[in-house]
């Protein structure tokens, strides 16, 4: 339906001989809103700094509608970027910040003015015309850089992490913002960030990444049910992961058990990774149970609660609303859909073990995730 | 602790500013002698100012300091530039490079000038070769470092993101200087250049070995007075330049006051 307009081939991005990008493919549609989404050191920023021009890749292609940008410096690309820390000249007012970029392409000052006025109007910023951009706070700071970045029309705009900088509540109302202005004005938005729920709720697409390569491509809602291999089911929520062999299709047996499944298309007795999600797994009585095992710990976690139950040995984290206290013998039950099958990978084995669990994963993975980006 | 403190600080502003007090009220004593006040004149300023000659010689510091200061700013702050992008070892090994001929004595960076430039004056076959180019060659080179240790910290203080924010929006790399670094570093070139300026303007040292008999500035034709009995229109115009100097100095401060302010209300305001 949609045309593409960004295409990356065999990208390769190294420095001082260590290799940051691997042999990326992507292609990005226009009016899409697509995200680059990792830990941080995946190459999610370098991507979108080739994207922008403000690096030279080691070898490989940028082609933008087709024709090769790999040489076209960044003040000469249709794109403009939201930078992480906004950016934002502090010797100009909010008025001329966002008439930068017009007035160095010698727009009539009249039209200049139209249309800083029509994108204060849009990231809600009229009567802030005089202000200087240092008075601001964060969140008006946020949207002084996107309307100086959107007011020059782009093709693409380039966000890096704009939100990181925010508390929880503004983050979230700016999140719904940026989908708003992205579809009003029709723009293909690339967006890089480490926190997967912003990623599953503004994207059409995500680029899921890791140690330079691209790991899994697609809508939310297939990153999330279909994960291809353990990194991504482990980076996008929470995940029990384990050892499985796959009988044949729609069979697979793991702890010593056979399950109904929905997956095929795997060799005949196929070592593989299983996914369940823990909030897919109903608790029963230990009789009713497909597998029982005991109560080790129990976390509040306000909507529901994270209970973690040995099975023999091995720890999963199940997030339900029913309340089991530590020590109680519990038995789940798995339907087809809840089981999710991956092929083995470098992977297997790292994720989805919650033997060492701690309450406070949630704070560990965000702390871990907002260092900088070299 | 703070009493004493406090007693130590008053004691070593006297021994600092007693002299220049001396020096200014000898310039205002109607006597020859300088021990005993004979009454208030403005007779010795009068003498100066009908003096061509000493107005000549402050002319020729002024013009050397003038010159000098604004040529070393701009090659400073393109040096700053130049060093600002390296990396590594080469970045610390050209600041060390740079701040060797602050620390290293007059005296040796006056004779090694003044050697160099006879050394060139014979290449050259020029016959006299020190003068005002000598003198203004010299000045640029001992001032140079203080305007990159002045703009440098500018540079390494600014958000990186600026210049890459001026690109994104359509800048060339020159426009993006021009309009956007040059803002956020102009408080480091000022006080390079007003540093640059009063280094040169005050020179006795470096300028003595590398000027001719063509072209004097008035520290080196001062010192030759030390030598004769000083006529008191002399004490005018040193309490004259030391007012100048200390005006100087005190714009400066407050410039970098008012910088540091600023930023100061800024960092609240990102809170």
């Amino acid at each position: 339906m949609s045309q593409e307009l960004i295409r990356l081939t065999s990208l390769v991005m190294e420095f001082d001989g260590e290799r940051v990008l691997d042999s990326i493919n992507l292609y990005i549609n226009d009016k899409e809103f697509l995200t680059l989404l990792g830990p941080s050191g995946c190459g999610k920023t370098t991507t979108l700094r080739v994207i922008g021009g403000f690096l030279t890749p080691t070898s490989g292609d940028v082609l933008f509608d087709g024709k090769r940008m790999n040489d076209v410096p960044a003040y000469r690309r249709k794109i403009n970027t939201v930078f992480q820390r906004y950016a934002l000249f502090p010797h100009l007012d909010v008025y001329d910040n966002i008439a930068f970029g017009l007035r160095i392409a010698k727009l009539n000052e009249q039209e200049i003015d139209e249309r800083v006025t029509e994108m204060l109007e849009i990231v809600s910023l009229k009567g802030f015309e005089n202000r200087k951009v240092t008075s601001l706070s964060g969140g008006q700071q946020q949207r002084v850089a996107i309307a100086r970045a959107l007011v020059n029309r782009p093709k693409v705009l380039l966000l890096d992490e704009p939100l990181g900088a925010l508390d929880l509540r503004l983050r979230k109302d700016m999140q719904n913002e940026l989908k708003r202005i992205q579809q009003a004005m029709g723009i293909t938005f690339i967006y890089v960030t480490h926190d997967q729920e912003e990623a599953l709720t503004m994207s059409d697409t995500i680029v899921v990444m890791d140690k330079g390569k691209i790991q899994q491509i697609g809508r939310p809602e297939d990153i999330y049910n279909e994960p291809k291999n353990a990194f991504v089911a482990d980076f996008i929520g929470e995940s029990n992961i384990l050892d499985g062999i796959m009988l044949e299709d729609y069979k697979v047996k793991f702890f010593g058990r056979v399950f109904a499944c929905v997956d095929k298309g795997f060799e005949k007795n196929e070592p593989v990774d299983v996914v369940i999600r823990p909030e897919d797994i109903d608790i029963v009585s230990a009789e009713e149970g497909h597998l029982c095992g005991t109560v080790t710990s129990v976390t509040f976690k306000g909507v529901h609660y994270d209970t973690i139950v040995d099975f023999k040995g091995f720890k999963w984290l199940i997030q339900t609303t029913d309340f089991c206290p530590e020590g109680s013998y519990i038995g789940i039950r798995l339907n087809p859909e809840d089981i999710h099958i991956m092929h083995k990978s470098e992977y297997s084995g790292m994720f989805g073990d919650y033997s060492s669990y701690s309450a406070e994963y949630d704070e560990i993975a965000d702390a871990e995730g907002s260092e900088d980006e070299a | 602790m703070k009493k004493v403190n406090r007693i130590f600080t008053v004691i070593v502003f006297i021994f600092l500013y007693i002299p220049m007090i001396v020096l200014a009220v000898a310039s205002f004593n109607k006597g020859m002698d300088i021990a005993v006040f004979q009454g208030f004149t403005l007779n010795q300023y009068r003498e100066l100012f009908r003096d061509d000659d000493l107005l000549r010689l402050l002319g020729n510091s002024l013009i050397i300091a003038v010159i000098s200061s604004l040529i070393a700013t701009v090659l400073g702050t393109v040096a700053s530039l130049g060093i600002h992008s390296m990396r590594g070892r080469l970045r610390s090994a050209v600041m060390a490079l740079t701040n060797i001929p602050m620390t290293n004595p007059d005296i040796v960076t006056g004779v090694s000038l003044a050697l160099l430039f006879a050394f060139t004056g014979v290449l050259l076959r020029i016959n006299s070769v020190l003068g005002f180019w000598t003198l203004l060659i010299a000045h640029i080179t001992f001032s140079l470092p203080y305007v990159i240790l002045n703009v440098m910290p500018k540079l390494a203080q600014m958000d990186p993101d600026l210049t890459e924010a001026a690109l994104d929006l359509g800048c060339t790399p020159v426009q993006a200087f021009f309009k956007v670094v040059l803002h956020e570093i102009m408080p480091g070139i000022l006080s390079g250049a007003l540093m640059a300026f009063t280094m040169s303007l005050d020179d006795f040292v470096i300028s003595y070995f590398v000027t001719g008999s063509g072209f004097v500035t008035l520290p080196v034709e001062i010192y030759s007075y030390t030598k004769k009995p000083i006529q008191p229109k002399v004490y005018a115009m040193f309490t004259l330049i030391f007012v100048a100097i200390l005006l100087l100095m005190v714009t400066m401060n407050l410039l970098q006051a008012r910088d540091s302010s600023k930023k100061l209300r800024r960092k609240e305001a990102h809170r």
